[in-house]
């Protein structure tokens, strides 16, 4: 069972499954199936996207304590490194498809609107993270790679923060992402953290 | 000693525009070379034709038959080259209708379930004859007219939609207002079982849903209630059976769907005003100049764009129309009153 076989397509799979919502938005934009105006349809999608990456990936920790399945850890990089790409394309798409690549008004936008800085304060930190998420990185930093990478609690709430300065009129949807991340976190408690391994021993019996 | 000077914008009984001033107005807009061609008899029996790839609706009788008495294209845009008309699809498939969701498709997928027929609408408040009209009977005296609009979305993008309809001056004048009306006030329906987005627990939108004019806004020419567009009825999720339409101010001010409009003599609170003043005033005169707090207000995506050419266009001041509407605002800092 323990191929690396096994554990190569694991992670190709995942990999596709990444990349697939990036290629049906695309397919829909070439066949006109996105709406009248298919840059904002995209950018709004790629957001949600990257949530979702996020919360994967910072679901995959408690996922591994609780079933103690290798898989979970194995693309934990991966999909970190999914959820920078879709929060990458998601700032292009605003500066390409909606300010048509206007840098002075990017640059007035960025400085004017509270929730596009506290996007691309999330996004800097993504990259921070995406750029230390390296072996080499992991060697230089030392003990100080876990405390750095558990910034990624900060920029899960910048994120939510941005989400929640766009919404106009309903909360449902921003209060469903809010409770899986809320609860994601909560794994994070010490005392959540430690029963976590031992609700797996009750289960396999 | 207190001296008093009113404003020029202070409202009067006198502000209420004497109807032959109103009919002259109305003449004199349709001879205006800025608005185009057509007034009164001359465009009378040009056919529908432009729309035969719009699908056909479900339209009574007597909706069909008032369309087919359509002055078409009582105003136009004054260049036809930068305005062209959206594609029906995307007019009926883009829509902000919350009382159907908040996606841009949403209104589409879930308006179906929204009984327009029969219909009716209360005239009440300072009014001296008011009661509860079948929409039959608010339509019928008047003469529909298809007028050619921009539509800016206050979310900064555009489109330009043929509407068929009455002044909502006629209505007015009709309702015979008292000398303490000041103000109209709109409200659209309320009822979770056809309007899904009401049944939202989440929903920030105290329903129903309210829209409110100053009273010289109301009887100005260019503001209609729409019965319909691109030569048909209105599709549910733009606000079928009857929606009113101010071209100069923002999209969000035209209320769809409206089941009471009433007289006051206080200024209305809107829906968008009361979740957000600071975002949604209520004027919400199109100004290139006043920002939305979260973005610019300077420009507009002109719709449908693609990818690569977003279609962006400078934002005119009230979307094009200060020649007809800036003097009901002379005197006003609209970016007080935004």
């Amino acid at each position: 069972m323990a191929s690396p076989r096994i554990w190569l397509a694991w992670r190709v799979g995942v990999f596709l499954a990444a990349l697939a919502p990036l290629l049906f938005w695309s397919w829909q934009v070439a066949n006109n199936a996105a709406g009248p105006e298919p840059g904002r349809y995209l950018l709004l999608n790629i957001g949600i996207g990257g949530l979702w990456l996020l919360l994967l990936t910072l679901s995959l920790t408690p996922l591994t304590k609780l079933t103690r399945w290798k898989g979970f850890a194995l693309i934990r990089r991966q999909l970190g490194l999914w959820t920078l790409a879709y929060a990458t394309l998601h700032m292009l798409s605003y500066a390409l498809f909606i300010l048509g690549l206007n840098w002075a008004l990017l640059g007035s936008e960025i400085v004017k609107r509270p929730y596009i800085i506290v996007g691309m304060i999330a996004l800097i930190g993504l990259a921070v993270l995406g750029a230390t998420s390296n072996k080499w990185s992991m060697r230089r930093l030392g003990k100080r790679w876990k405390p750095l990478h558990k910034f990624s609690y900060v920029i899960l709430g910048l994120v939510l923060l941005h989400f929640f300065w766009v919404v106009r009129a309903d909360m449902q949807e921003w209060a469903m992402y809010a409770a899986i991340a809320a609860l994601i976190m909560a794994t994070r408690l010490p005392p959540v953290a430690r029963t976590l391994p031992k609700l797996r021993y009750r289960y396999s019996r | 000693m207190l001296i008093k000077i009113a404003k020029p914008s202070d409202l009067h009984e006198s502000d209420v525009t004497p109807e032959s001033i109103y009919l002259s107005r109305r003449r004199f807009m349709g001879g205006m070379a800025g608005l185009g061609a057509g007034l009164a008899l001359s465009g009378h029996v040009q056919a529908n034709a432009d729309y035969s790839d719009v699908p056909d609706g479900d339209a009574p009788a007597w909706l069909k038959e008032k369309i087919s008495e359509t002055q078409w294209r009582a105003v136009t845009p004054s260049n036809p080259d930068n305005d062209k008309i959206a594609p029906f699809d995307d007019a009926s498939g883009y829509n902000n209708f919350f009382e159907f969701g908040t996606d841009k498709g949403d209104p589409a997928r879930h308006a179906g379930s929204l009984q327009t027929e029969p219909w009716s609408v209360v005239v009440d408040g300072e009014v001296n004859n008011g009661g509860r009209f079948a929409l039959e009977d608010f339509a019928k005296p008047s003469q529909f007219e298809e007028r050619i609009y921009r539509l800016r979305c206050v979310e900064a993008w555009s489109m330009v939609i043929p509407w068929l309809g009455i002044p909502l001056a006629d209505i007015i004048k009709r309702a015979d207002p008292t000398s303490k009306a000041k103000y109209v006030r709109f409200e659209t329906l309320v009822d979770p079982e056809q309007m899904r987005g009401q049944r939202s627990s989440f929903s920030i939108i105290d329903w129903p849903y309210v829209e409110g004019l100053r009273l010289d806004e109301a009887m100005h020419p260019l503001t209609i209630l729409a019965m319909g567009m691109y030569g048909r009825e209105l599709p549910n999720q733009n606000g079928a059976p009857l929606r009113l339409v101010v071209p100069w101010k923002y999209g969000f001010k035209s209320i769809k769907s409206i089941v009471r409009i009433s007289l006051t003599e206080e200024q209305p609170v809107n829906s968008w005003q009361q979740i957000a003043a600071d975002e949604y005033g209520f004027y919400a005169n199109v100004n290139p100049e006043v920002d939305h707090p979260r973005w610019s207000q300077a420009t507009e995506r002109r719709l449908p764009n693609s990818l690569f050419s977003p279609n962006t266009i400078d934002t005119l001041m009230f979307n094009g129309y200060a020649d007809e509407v800036a003097e009901l605002y002379a005197g006003m800092d609209l970016k007080e009153n935004y």
